[in-house]
């Protein structure tokens, strides 16, 4: 029993360092707006006390299987509950502290932060309309009249036949979000069809795209990059295969940018209040 | 009344004369111990279903890009994965258990209502079949394929998707029906057939897990009856429950389903909460600690379960009261599982333990659902959450959380009273065999799959990207190492079956209870005459 005992642990053990030797990502992305280390922090938070709480009682219940043993001549106890006022105090404290854990240490930051994410409207500089479509997605910036698609580029036979992958193998489109930095942006997400989610890891947003409501998020990122993401609500046939990717550039960057986008001619407001029209912009975008 | 019930059935333990041979026999039973055996077989058929499904999936996943199966299938597979765990194995499996063992620990001569039994588990079949017959069809090139939007059904992807869908309605109203019927059945027995002088707070824990187990289906079946008849109704009678161009909203689709979808996993937690501690105290040799404790945390975590389900919906964009008060209140439900935890720790604690293998799962139960416990705690921390949901790290909490209740606390109770059911003690060396081949495959499994959802892996992709490809690698390998544990638990039961040491009435030494007051094996009929209960 014990020799297995020791088999199984080390197993384990090996497995663990060896993951741990070999650099895999394990945590979240390193965090580049507001919200995303508010999640950060109470995600290490809490995984830390998790932890803790989850080791504490493990080595009990390891000390438990080695002392209070049939094997080690241990005769059983016949206690069925706390009889006295000091076993009362002892059988209860656990509970005070979960109680303290669970509405102090947890509840009163997630309080916060969850108020936080959901102040989408306060000092918004800029707003970016997200539509999910099966399968792609449509970013229109309503006030400057611009919109267009981002789809997939990762080629077929990178995906079928085992060709050579790329870095971003699957995390590629042709025509990124760009978001100017430093910029407080109020996302607003709907879609054509079913529902998606748009998630970028390292903004710490993911936000449903129903279709026929709108939904709202913010970002504020802090340092220019590109940033990938994927859809996360399955959406049928292609929901791994529909990217998130946003290109973070310099406020400069990003009026030279979107005025370039801007269609050419003056009518271009009107532009801005009509729907994208699925099929003309999939075939120029093809 | 419980003796009034054995009348007009033979008093003589005798096989002959009261059931024909042959397999009219099994489809004419009422007797609740064939039933119970026809309930886990069925089950464990479906387990080898769901896993050789799941099996297929982790192969694709084994490395980037799509090797073995086109999405279509892969989102065939994983739907009906996620439908017969949960409906055609964790259900059937606890409900089997429950149709044994109720009658003898509670000391009746068999279920309160025999011909519903019957009913209730011949309905299952048929339904298992409506709801993977589109699969195997599709296999031969014939329609589109199973259901293929995940168990959840969202809304309008199970609008928009092939008669997959319908199919697989109708075989979750069939199942709807089998559970209601065997809820009733659990509720009406407990309520009235127990041994004279067994009361409600003297009733062993099983039972009460049970009780609340059916409370909650009755509760929540219905409801999710009508959700999928008006998706039914959506995709062909014009309807627009859930279409926002008729005035209707997908995300109620998503309420109706969480509030059969959450109550779900306490349904299938409930039955084994309620038989691990006769486990943890058999074999501490120690009376169950805090047994009133443990019977008042079930009824709040049936009462707190109905009311936390939209927990799984702070992506959807709710409000922010909302948003807080699902956090605070599924926060609660910590408390009654804390409590559970402390009495198992409690009566195994200063006990007199031996670790044979139903104490061995049990605890391995004990273990492995406090991680899942405790991950609960992180999900449902709304901060948080928006990162965990839908992606590999919820997959992996589930799984902690549904693997170790519905599987290994089965496999504890299933080993824990074999003994009374075939007459056979076990293989110790093939248990304890079981035992660690499921340690080292499920943690292999599912650890990896924390860290790659943490990274950024959502669920339900048939591809990734590669800085996720060492983890999926591991987790598909552990994947057929934990299949692989489940055929020596067969071929354990089949030789336990067969033959084996004898086991004496009282097969384990620290055993309490009715059941073990009948022989080893239990005759076919138990307790026609009512035990006297001097607790």
């Amino acid at each position: 029993m014990r020799s297995l005992y020791k088999f199984g642990l080390s197993i384990l053990l090996a497995l663990g360092s060896a993951a741990a030797l070999a650099g895999y990502a394990f945590n979240f992305p390193d965090p580049v707006t507001p919200i995303a280390r508010e999640t950060l922090h109470m995600h290490n938070l809490v995984m830390v006390v998790i932890l803790i709480m989850f080791f504490v009682v493990l080595g009990m219940l390891i000390y438990s299987f080695r002392t209070h043993n049939k094997a080690a001549g241990f005769k059983a106890s016949k206690f069925t509950g706390p009889t006295n006022r000091k076993q009362w105090l002892w059988a209860l404290s656990p509970f005070a502290l979960l109680f303290v854990i669970d509405y102090g240490v947890f509840g009163i930051p997630a309080f916060h932060a969850v108020a936080l994410y959901e102040d989408t409207r306060t000092d918004a500089e800029l707003v970016v309309k997200v539509t999910g479509s099966q399968w792609l997605w449509q970013y229109e910036f309503p006030a400057e009249g611009v919109s267009y698609t981002s789809r997939l580029t990762t080629p077929r036979d990178q995906i079928d036949s085992g060709a050579a992958k790329g870095a971003n193998y699957l995390l590629e489109v042709d025509n990124p979000l760009v978001l100017p930095v430093g910029k407080k942006i109020r996302f607003i997400t709907t879609s054509n069809d079913v529902i998606h989610s748009w998630w970028v890891p390292a903004f710490g947003v993911k936000r449903d795209a129903v279709p026929g409501f709108l939904r709202e998020f913010w970002a504020k990122v802090e340092k220019t990059g590109t940033y990938r993401g994927q859809c996360s609500e399955l959406c049928g046939k292609e929901h791994g295969f529909m990217p998130v990717v946003v290109n973070v550039v310099s406020q400069e960057e990003f009026a030279k940018w979107i005025a370039s986008k801007k269609p050419p001619v003056a009518s271009a407001p009107t532009a801005a209040v009509e729907p994208v029209a699925g099929t003309a912009v999939l075939a120029k975008a093809q | 009344m419980a003796h009034d019930m054995a009348h007009g059935l033979p008093v003589s333990d005798s096989h002959d004369g009261h059931y024909k041979g042959g397999w009219v026999r099994w489809l004419e039973t009422t007797n609740h111990k064939d039933i119970g055996i026809m309930y886990l077989i069925f089950g464990f058929i479906m387990l080898f279903i769901g896993g050789g499904m799941i099996l297929t999936v982790r192969l694709e996943l084994f490395q980037p890009g799509l090797q073995f199966v086109q999405p279509e299938l892969f989102n065939q597979l994983i739907t009906l994965h996620g439908l017969v765990m949960v409906f055609g194995f964790a259900m059937p499996a606890a409900t089997g258990l429950a149709n044994y063992m109720l009658p003898m620990m509670i000391g009746a001569p068999d279920m309160a209502l025999p011909r519903l039994n019957n009913w209730g588990f011949w309905i299952l079949p048929p339904a298992a079949i409506m709801l993977t017959l589109p699969f195997f069809l599709g296999l031969m090139g014939v329609g589109p394929g199973a259901v293929d939007t995940g168990w959840t059904m969202y809304a309008p992807l199970s609008i928009q998707s092939g008669w997959g869908m319908d199919f697989a309605i109708f075989a979750i109203h069939m199942l709807g029906v089998s559970s209601i019927l065997g809820s009733i059945n659990v509720i009406v027995t407990i309520l009235n057939m127990r041994a004279p002088g067994m009361t409600i707070m003297k009733m062993p824990l099983f039972a009460h897990g049970f009780l609340m187990t059916a409370v909650l289906l009755i509760t929540i079946m219905p409801v999710f009856a009508g959700g999928v008849t008006m998706v039914l109704m959506d995709r062909h009678f014009d309807t627009h429950f859930f279409n926002a161009a008729g005035g209707g909203d997908p995300v109620l689709w998503q309420h109706i389903f969480w509030f059969m979808g959450h109550p779900e996993v306490y349904v299938l937690l409930l039955p084994i909460a309620g038989a691990l501690p006769h486990v943890f105290s058999a074999f501490a040799r120690k009376p169950i600690y805090g047994y009133k404790a443990q019977v008042y945390s079930f009824w709040a975590i049936a009462g707190l379960g109905l009311v936390v389900w939209a927990h799984h919906m702070f992506t959807s964009g709710m409000s922010f009261a909302s948003q807080i008060y699902f956090m605070y209140i599924t926060m609660a439900i910590s408390f009654p599982l804390a409590v559970l935890f402390f009495c198992w720790i409690a009566t195994i604690w200063k006990g007199s333990m031996s670790f044979e293998t139903p104490m061995l799962f049990a605890l391995g139960s004990l273990v492995l659902f406090g991680w899942g416990g405790v991950t609960g705690l992180a999900l449902s921390d709304v901060a948080a959450d928006a990162q965990y949901h839908n992606a590999y790290f919820m997959v992996a909490h589930f799984h902690y959380a549904f693997y170790p209740t519905a599987v290994m606390g089965a496999m504890a109770a299933i080993y824990y009273w074999l003994p009374k059911w075939t007459g056979h003690m076990l293989n110790e060396t093939l248990g304890k065999l079981h035992f660690w081949v499921t340690i080292v495959g499920f943690n292999l499994t599912f650890i990896p799959q924390f860290f790659a959802g943490l990274a950024g892996m959502p669920r339900r992709i048939p591809d990734y990207p590669l800085m996720f490809a060492e983890w999926n690698m591991l987790s598909s390998i552990g994947a057929f190492v934990l299949g692989s544990a489940h055929l020596i638990f067969v071929y354990n039961v089949y030789k336990t079956v067969k033959g084996g040491e004898k086991a004496a009435d009282k097969a384990w030494e620290g055993a309490e209870g009715l059941e073990w007051t009948v022989p080893s094996p239990a005759p076919y009929h138990t307790f026609e005459k009512p035990p006297v209960i001097n607790l």
